[in-house]
Formats: C-alpha cells, sequence, structure tokens
C-alpha cells in the first residue's frame, strides 16, 4: 500500500511536468492548428540554460529569478523560431510548417548534442528536504514542482479565459481569418502564444532538470515528446486536455515501469499514442473539426 | 541559344536513351563487381546512393505523390533490414543464392505492416498521420530494443556482405519501374487527386481509401527493401540506427529532389549521398546542417528542384503525345 502511495506521489509530480510541457503544444496548436515539433528541444534547452545561469552567475541566483529568467530566454527564443521559420509558411501546405518544425527541433537538439556531447550534471539549485508523510516520501522538490507546475496551470487559465488577451487568442484559434476585421493584430497573437508557451516548456525544462538531475541533449525527443503524447490524450488545441493528458501518461509510465522492466516504457507510451489516435484521433477532450467543402 | 533548347527537348523526348544508359549501367556494374574496377569506398558510395534513390522514390510516393507526412519510412527500413538478416543469418546461412529471395522477404514483412498501419489510421490526415508514423517508428525501435532474439539494443552483427553494385542497380530500376508504372496508371491519377484535394476525388468517385492503402503499402514495400539492401552493406544493424535522423534524411532527399517526381527521387538522393559524404568530416555538426538544409528548402523552395515536373525520360509514351498535344 505504501508502495502504491510512493508511486501515485512519483505519478503526479511526473504528470505534472507532461502537463507542463503539452500546454505549450496544445497552446500553439489551438492557434496555428500546426504541430510544433521544436517544443519538446526548447524545453530541453530549459534545462541546460538553467545550468549555463547557475554555473556562471557571479552571484548565487535564488529560485524564483532563475526560474523567470528561464522563461524570458526560452519563451524569447521560441518567438524568435516562429517569426523566422513559421511566420513566412503560415499560408503554405500545412506540411511545410509540420517539416519545418521537425527541422528546427533537429537543429537545436543537434546543435546541443555537438556543443556538449555528453550528459550533463544539474547542479542542485536549493538545499532539498524529503518528508515523511504517513510512510510515503515526499521531497521539497517534488512539492516545489506540483506548486510551481499548479501556480502556472491556474494563471493560464485565468489569462486565458478572464482576459482580453485571452479572448483575442481564443478568437483566433476559432477564426483567424475573421479577427483581423476586429482590429487584433493576429500576429501578436501568435507571438505572445509562443511566448508563453515555450516559456511553459522552459520552466517545465528547468523543473525536470532539478528533479532528473541529468541532462542530455536527447531529452528533447526522450521526454518533450512524451509530454507531446499527453497533449494528443487529453485533445490537442485543448488546455484542460493536455493537463489531463498528462496525468493520464505519467499515471501509465510511474506504473509501467513499476510494474515491468523500465525498457517497456517507450513502447507502452507511444503504443498508447497509437491507440487514442486511431480510436478517439481527437483525444479525450477534442472535438472533430468539420470539414466544410 | 534556341538551337540548344530545341537540341535538349529533343534528347529529352528520345525514348531509347534512358534503356541505353540502363544497359550501359548494368554492364558498367556487372563488370566493376568482377572485375575489382572500382576501389571498396568508390563501391561503397555507389551502393548507398542506390539504396538512398529506392529510399527517396518509395518515400515521394506518400509524401510527394499522395501528399501526406510521413516520418516513419526509417521503421519500414528497419523491418525490412531486420526480417532479410533473420533470413539470412538465422534461417538459412550460408547460402548467398537466397539473398534475392531475402530482400523480397524484408519488403513483405515492411508492406505487411504498412498495410494494417494504413488500414487502420486511414480516417486521419495531415498532422494526425504524421504523427501515427512518429508513433510508429518510435514503437518499432522500442520494439526491437526488447526482443533479445534479433539482438536487442546491442543490435544484430555479423550479417553476410551480399549486397552488390548489380543487385542495388536493379533493386533502385525496378522500385523506380514500378513506381512509375503505378503512378501513371488509373491508381496514380487517384493519389494525385487525394493530394489535391481529398473530399472532391472522393464526391467523383474515386476510391480514396485504397489508393492509399496500396500507396502506403507499396511505399512501405519500398522502404523494406533498401532496408534489407543497406543490412547486408554495412552487415551490422541495431536499433539505434533506424531512429527519426534517418527518417530526416530521406525526407531532406525527398524534399531537396522534389516532391511528385521520379527524376527529382533520383536527383535528391544522388545529391544527398555526395554530400553527406563531403559533410563527413563534420562530426555531429553534419546533423545540424541537414535539417537546416530542410527548413531553408521549406521557406524557400517548398517544391524542391523538381517539385511536380518530370524528367520526359521517365513518362510513359501516351502521356509524352498527350503533352505534345497542348498548346
Amino acid at each position: 500500500m505504501a508502495y502504491f502511495a510512493q508511486q501515485s506521489v512519483n505519478a503526479i509530480s511526473l504528470g505534472f511536468l507532461y502537463a507542463l510541457i503539452g500546454l505549450g503544444y496544445t497552446m500553439v496548436y489551438g492557434v496555428l492548428t500546426m504541430i510544433n515539433f521544436a517544443h519538446g528541444d526548447l524545453f530541453m534547452l530549459g534545462a541546460f540554460v538553467c545550468l549555463l545561469l547557475v554555473t556562471f552567475s557571479p552571484v548565487a541566483l535564488p529560485f524564483p529569478v532563475l526560474l523567470v529568467l528561464v522563461m524570458a530566454i526560452i519563451g524569447g527564443l521560441g518567438v524568435l523560431i516562429e517569426r523566422l521559420a513559421y511566420r513566412p509558411l503560415r499560408q503554405a501546405p500545412r506540411v511545410s510548417a509540420v517539416i519545418t518544425a521537425l527541422g528546427c527541433g533537429l537543429v537545436i537538439s543537434n546543435v546541443t548534442l555537438s556543443i556538449s556531447p555528453y550528459s550533463r550534471a544539474m547542479p542542485e539549485v536549493f538545499d532539498d528536504r524529503y518528508f515523511n508523510v504517513l510512510g510515503v516520501g515526499v521531497s521539497l522538490l517534488q512539492l516545489l514542482i506540483i506548486g510551481v507546475s499548479l501556480a502556472l496551470m491556474v494563471g493560464l487559465d485565468v489569462l486565458i479565459y478572464r482576459t482580453r488577451f485571452g479572448m483575442a487568442l481564443r478568437a483566433v484559434a476559432f477564426d483567424a481569418k475573421t479577427v483581423p476585421l476586429m482590429g487584433i493584430s493576429v500576429n501578436r497573437i501568435i507571438s505572445l502564444t509562443f511566448l508563453i508557451g515555450t516559456g511553459l516548456g522552459g520552466a517545465a525544462g528547468m523543473l525536470y532538470g532539478m528533479a532528473f538531475p541529468v541532462i542530455s541533449a536527447s531529452m528533447g525527443v526522450l521526454v518533450g515528446w512524451k509530454a507531446f503524447i499527453a497533449a494528443v490524450i487529453g485533445g490537442i488545441g485543448n488546455i484542460r486536455g493536455a493537463v489531463l493528458g498528462g496525468f493520464i501518461l505519467g499515471t501509465v509510465e510511474i506504473f509501467s515501469v513499476a510494474m515491468l522492466p523500465s525498457t517497456y516504457r517507450d513502447l507502452i507510451s507511444y503504443s498508447l499514442l497509437l491507440v487514442i489516435l486511431i480510436f478517439k484521433p481527437y483525444g479525450i477532450l477534442g472535438r472533430a473539426p468539420n470539414v466544410k467543402v | 541559344m534556341e538551337s540548344v533548347r530545341r537540341f535538349c527537348v529533343r534528347v529529352a523526348e528520345c525514348r531509347w536513351i534512358l534503356p541505353l544508359l540502363l544497359v550501359i549501367g548494368m554492364g558498367f556494374c556487372v563488370a566493376a563487381e568482377s572485375g575489382g574496377l572500382l576501389n571498396s569506398y568508390t563501391r561503397f558510395v555507389l551502393i548507398t546512393m542506390g539504396v538512398n534513390i529506392i529510399l527517396c522514390a518509395s518515400l515521394n510516393l506518400v509524401n510527394g505523390y499522395l501528399g501526406e507526412f510521413s516520418v516513419g519510412h526509417a521503421g519500414f527500413m528497419a523491418l525490412g533490414a531486420y526480417a532479410a538478416a533473420m533470413m539470412t543469418t538465422r534461417l538459412f546461412p550460408q547460402m548467398p543464392a537466397l539473398f534475392l529471395p531475402a530482400i523480397f522477404f524484408g519488403g513483405l514483412v515492411a508492406a505487411v505492416i504498412g498495410f494494417l498501419l494504413a488500414l487502420l489510421s486511414f480516417k486521419t490526415r495531415g498532422d494526425y498521420l504524421a504523427l501515427i508514423t512518429l508513433a510508429f517508428l518510435m514503437i518499432v525501435k522500442s520494439a526491437l530494443e526488447n526482443i533479445p532474439w534479433v539482438g536487442g539494443p546491442r543490435g544484430l552483427a555479423g550479417i553476410p556482405t551480399l549486397s552488390s553494385l548489380p543487385i542495388t542497380f536493379g533493386a533502385a530500376i525496378v522500385t523506380l519501374w514500378v513506381i512509375r508504372n503505378l503512378v501513371f496508371s488509373k491508381f496514380g491519377r487517384a493519389v494525385v487527386a487525394i493530394r489535391e484535394d481529398e473530399i472532391a476525388a472522393n464526391s467523383m468517385g474515386v476510391r480514396t481509401r485504397e489508393a492509399k492503402i496500396l500507396a502506403f503499402s507499396v511505399s512501405s514495400f519500398f522502404g523494406g527493401v533498401a532496408g534489407a539492401l543497406l543490412a547486408h552493406q554495412i552487415t551490422f544493424i541495431n536499433p539505434g540506427s533506424f531512429d527519426i535522423l534517418k527518417s530526416t534524411e530521406i525526407l531532406v532527399m525527398v524534399y531537396l529532389g522534389g516532391i511528385g517526381s521520379l527524376a527529382g527521387s533520383v536527383l535528391g538522393a544522388v545529391i544527398f549521398t555526395l554530400l553527406s559524404e563531403v559533410l563527413r568530416d563534420f562530426g555531429t555538426w553534419r546533423m545540424v546542417i541537414l535539417p537546416l538544409i530542410l527548413v531553408l528548402l521549406m521557406l524557400f523552395r517548398p517544391r524542391g528542384i523538381m517539385g511536380l515536373r518530370e524528367l520526359p525520360w521517365f513518362l510513359p509514351r501516351r502521356e509524352l503525345t498527350s503533352r505534345r498535344k497542348k498548346p
């Protein structure tokens, strides 16, 4: 029972991380109906930027400052990629944009790989402590991951459903052709979406690096794309679906590793993706688009 | 200038040059193989080029003619490579005569799996189909890593060196010939119609489901054939070598040479093979340059060099005469 409870705690903290990364995929998909394959690699870069900041900063940066800096840098990079690579292709066939995104992701991960061919150890950002709650070990780090993710998600939900920017964003997702007629700058909304979405991915990268302190260039494919599975399971384009999918995937992974050899983990996650795509292609909370002729 | 242009048109429309070139090429391959005319490096590059032509033309069927985006071609390669290698190393070792059936078997295994995948996913299009192929690629890789019988993550070593110049050349010719005949048949028109507008094609009575599934199966068959040839060229395969980067390499070839064009596929594969040999000294930076080329291609020339055009040599005769009549 204690073992089960322990695994549940691990599943929840992994689920939050997947959800946080998945939000970036789903926001971009919601607004541009395009899969941002580079998102996983920006997530990986989040961990590396954190490593660089901790290593080269003259003063020890406290955790909140570090988090904001990482989010700003990765978010800025996301906006830059959108500006240079995705915006010129907005009128092109959708496939071109997907290929470009895949290419951008590979460029980012392989530049990182060429500069840092080996895995790196993440330095400790703060002193970790362990608590014992009813026989279940919970670390301060896990609480922090859950707390920060929860705060970011609630913030995002408020931003999207309660503010004027959020209304504009939902309007662009609903009908990008009519929105400019209402005096809303579509380009600015899309830039802001990329800033927020990839910023959340960067934050997730930093938290992931702290939780599993060996980071490498292949993290984007190994972990980032998993989060993408989470977003698809929940229904891509749907913010709450990404969170739900993150938890489902986190639970499935933690318990499959607990019960089967750990090499089966990827096999199970990707098979889950395949099954969901075949039987419920628009995810649990997603709706099938109406194709008009 | 005008006379040069007219000469080029006459050469391009001449029907006996291509067969002649093929016979000369085959003769050269046989002579080089038996007479040892080429050093082992040149031979290696030429065989790689042939394998790449097969890969590029077969992926072009799905990504170019059908207009879908598959990133799972390396998965079909892996299936073909493992199936053929199992046949030549475990089932019938020391029997080089069975290499051609082994290649066919590799292609068949890939085609059956490709058929099942297409059958299950035919409702999805665009991004979602890309995802399914991505999931398929990851599943093949992890499944192979978890089967100790085929070597697990360490891979399969000791595959006999059976891929020769004439066999690779012949396989490439057969691939191009089959795909060319498919593309200019009734089936091929259905495939192109799906690319242009699936709903319109469907309402005109085109059997879109059959056309898509057949295109996917044929494409995976030749992906498997290429994998089988590659396995018997480099004599060692492991699941890690059939990853997303391998798929990206094939994508670069397709979109460099030109979508929906067989001449483009050959051109893309040849340029890509030479380019990656030139870039060999750059180490991992090579894997930065290749995706970068892909991105720049998408931004500045999304259809590639030959995009949707075809060299008249590859056109069937009736196609050529019908084109000439146009004003």
